[in-house]
């Protein structure tokens, strides 16, 4: 039961983007250590501005 | 044995879906139950997910599991990610579903229920959701490109241009559809108004809390946010209760018309993180958890249909918007059973995060098959409705009366029966001071839930509903019309780019208003005229933007068509080549009748010249002929509009045609553009990460 409340939290985490930084710090460290890294503000505008540059909602 | 046993329960699924559709369909005269439109449904999309959507991707795209896709290639942790395919079905069914498989259907159902469901039904298993997979198959194969560009490098520069204007043009008239689907909402409604207004501050304090407050907690920020949102509900009732706040909310649908625009305007110049994302975010949760809860209202409740199946209006001559049975219900019905815009997403946007070419099926044919579902329950909500209340709420004064006793003697007359009473009972329940021409389909679609909820869940909150459900379609057509504005910016700064390489800076700030502006006077145009004519607007502007969503959604097919071709697959070509003839025939009918009819409702040319010839033989009454003019000149601007729409259609069609004979005779072609095959090296336990 609880495991499966942790799954749903992390799906829920997932899906609201609740988590990117999280995934930008991991994704960091496989593939680029020793770049610069963005602080959680610098990185979550640039996910946010990034994010509404196209067409992302529908009629 | 085995094998036997799911062979067996498939032959059964079959039988119960044939039952059921069989049901609906010869059903006349009894009241039918909403159980058999939610048995049907289930049942034809198992049989069409099984089935078809697994032949068409093994056989037809040859789905490789072994293929990297763009998002493993191309893995930059942001926008290209690899995705577990339950998020990305998420994602892309938040993107996909809007306002308009709500809408589309409740206005269809002045045809009677079978039509518009049917068509859902069979419009989605065979068109729509074999669109939106084939363009998320072909997008994920060309490393994510867009539509436009696949159109671009596939069929030529005509297919990519032609792409290009479709999609601007149908977001122009899709924003001021939408539009005035609000302004309707909340003309006279200082409750709906309050709560409509308020969800603005509350996207503004997520937005700042999600930024500076706490940045990135996306989660709580919601949280708060849908709080919030639920605690306007019943603020705007207080208001409407107060005697000296309830008149600043109190407002004419022209003024309304306006604020709208003005709000249109500041969302497209404003940063996003402080109006457009986190509205987003609000608009998500209520848009799921409210389709949530009616599929499980309607579950529980099982409330029966009371509108025939077939009504006269079959005819033509229907209230709510003029034109036959054939092609208006398919250019009506978008949305929900097929939708061009979704094309948009598939292509570009959904590839980014697919992380195995295998989810294709359940995320590009599920989740438009989920987005049937929802023009289902619209269908349902709709239809439970006494019909005599449906026509009286959707009913243009224009066409019924202005006075409610002209209005339900009218609908009486067509064997609608209602009484003044009845619905004055029903408005005050609701909360409104009156439902007569409530048009646009949002207030017969907040009735139609809020009795659903109401029945399920406890009658004494009627109003509350109402006005929920009412929050409800406001806050994810305001997420369109200011996500659509600013598309729309991009998309026009790109093209003026072209002619002076300052306009092109998405940065610059004069260039940014002056674009922004530039697309809002574009819908605000659509939307002004809309509120100022008094047959509600609806009736002209809602099949201009069916006729432009079908337009989009031919592109698409014809993409594809051009592409299996040109993989030499001319034999499985039908799969997308059926459903673009028929929306090549659906939408050259609709805008020929649009064009060419005498009929004053249905023809754009003839509406103009019977209003020119009462107009010059001042017959016409001094309110009516004031906006004359204005109303003259959008009926030939609107005319034209149409021709453009079906001259940009077939001319790619051609094109596509001549991309294909020139393929099978042997003659070159520009080359397929699929990205070269590279195999995958993700191994399954990421997903779980």
């Amino acid at each position: 039961m609880l495991s499966k409340l942790k799954s749903f939290w992390r799906i829920l985490r997932r899906l609201s983007g609740d988590d990117a930084y999280e995934r930008y710090l991991r994704h960091h460290a496989e593939h680029h250590q020793g770049a610069m890294l963005l602080s959680k503000e610098a990185f979550f505008k640039q996910w946010q501005d990034e994010k509404w540059n196209g067409i992302k909602r529908c009629c | 044995m085995n094998n036997l046993l799911k062979n067996s329960i498939w032959v059964l699924i079959a039988a119960l879906g044939a039952a059921a559709v069989g049901g609906i369909a010869l059903n006349r005269g009894e009241n039918i139950n909403t159980l058999w439109f939610i048995t049907a449904a289930l049942c034809v999309y198992a049989i069409a997910y099984r089935f078809y959507a697994a032949w068409i991707a093994a056989t037809v795209l040859v789905i490789d599991e072994t293929r990297a896709t763009p998002a493993e290639r191309l893995d930059n942790g942001r926008d290209f990610v690899p995705t577990n395919k339950w998020i990305v079905f998420g994602h892309h069914f938040a993107a996909i579903a809007g306002p308009g498989p709500l809408v589309g259907p409740t206005l269809a159902a002045q045809f009677g229920y079978l039509p518009g469901t049917l068509w859902i039904l069979f419009g989605a298993v065979l068109g729509g959701c074999v669109q939106d997979m084939v363009t998320l198959f072909l997008s994920t194969r060309r490393d994510a490109k867009s539509l436009g560009q696949m159109a671009r490098d596939e069929l030529g520069a005509l297919g990519g241009t032609a792409a290009l204007i479709g999609t601007f043009a149908i977001m122009i008239i899709l924003i001021a559809v939408l539009g005035l689907v609000v302004v309707n909402a909340m003309k006279h409604s200082p409750w709906a108004t309050a709560t409509v207004s308020a969800t603005i501050p509350i996207a503004m304090i997520v937005g700042l809390y999600m930024r500076s407050f706490r940045p990135g907690q996306v989660l709580e920020a919601s949280a708060l946010g849908v709080a919030l949102l639920l605690l306007s509900v019943v603020g705007g009732g207080w208001i409407d209760h107060n005697p000296t706040l309830r008149v600043w909310f109190d407002h004419e649908g022209l003024m309304l018309a306006w604020c709208v625009m003005a709000y249109g305007f500041a969302a497209a110049i404003l940063p996003v993180w402080l109006l457009l994302a986190p509205r987003d975010y609000l608009s998500t949760y209520v848009k799921l958890g409210t389709i949530t809860l009616l599929a499980v209202a309607i579950i529980m409740l099982q409330p029966t249909v009371k509108m025939p199946a077939l009504t006269q209006f079959i005819d033509g001559t229907g209230p709510i918007f003029g034109g036959k049975l054939f092609p208006f219900v398919f250019i009506t019905i978008a949305c929900g059973a097929i939708s061009g815009f979704h094309s948009l997403i598939a292509s570009g946007t959904t590839p980014k995060l697919l992380s195995n070419e295998r989810d294709i099926r359940m995320i590009g044919y599920g989740g438009m098959l989920l987005e049937s579902f929802v023009a289902i329950m619209a269908m349902m909500a709709a239809t439970v409705l006494d019909p005599g209340v449906f026509f009286a709420i959707n009913s243009p004064a224009g066409v019924v009366g202005k006075e409610a006793i002209d209005a339900v003697a009218k609908i009486s007359s067509w064997g609608f029966p209602v009484t003044v009473d009845q619905m004055q009972l029903l408005a005050s329940q609701m909360g409104e001071a009156t439902l007569f021409a409530r048009t646009g389909g949002a207030p017969s679609l907040a009735v139609g839930m809020a009795s659903i909820f109401g029945s399920a869940f406890g009658e004494s909150m009627l109003a509350l509903w109402y006005h929920f459900a009412i929050m409800f379609e406001a806050i994810f057509i305001l997420t369109t019309l200011d996500a659509g504005t600013r598309v729309g910016r991009f998309m026009l700064q790109d093209m003026l780019g072209n002619i002076w390489p300052k306009l092109g800076e998405t940065s610059w700030t004069p260039s940014v208003v002056l674009t922004s502006a530039l697309v809002v006077a574009g819908w605000g145009y659509f939307l002004y005229i809309g509120v100022i004519d008094p047959n509600g607007g609806v009736n002209i502007l809602w099949p201009l933007f069916g006729i432009a969503n079908q337009m989009l959604a031919a592109i698409a097919l014809c993409v594809a068509t051009g592409i299996l071709v040109k993989s030499g697959k001319l034999k499985y070509a039908w799969v997308t080549g059926v459903p673009l003839a028929w929306l090549v025939t659906i939408t050259s009918t609709a805008a020929w009748e649009k064009i060419t009819s005498d009929n004053i409702r249905i023809g754009f040319f003839s509406a103009a010249n019977d209003l020119a010839d009462k107009l010059a033989a001042g017959t016409l009454p001094p309110e009516k002929a004031a906006v004359a003019p204005q109303l003259i000149f959008n009926q030939h601007l609107d005319g034209w509009l149409t021709l453009f729409f079906v001259a940009l259609l077939w001319l790619i069609v051609f094109d596509m045609l001549r991309v294909c004979s020139r393929y099978l005779a042997g003659k070159p072609v520009l080359p397929l553009a699929e990205a070269p095959h590279s195999p995958s090296c993700l191994v399954e336990d990421w997903v779980r990460d």
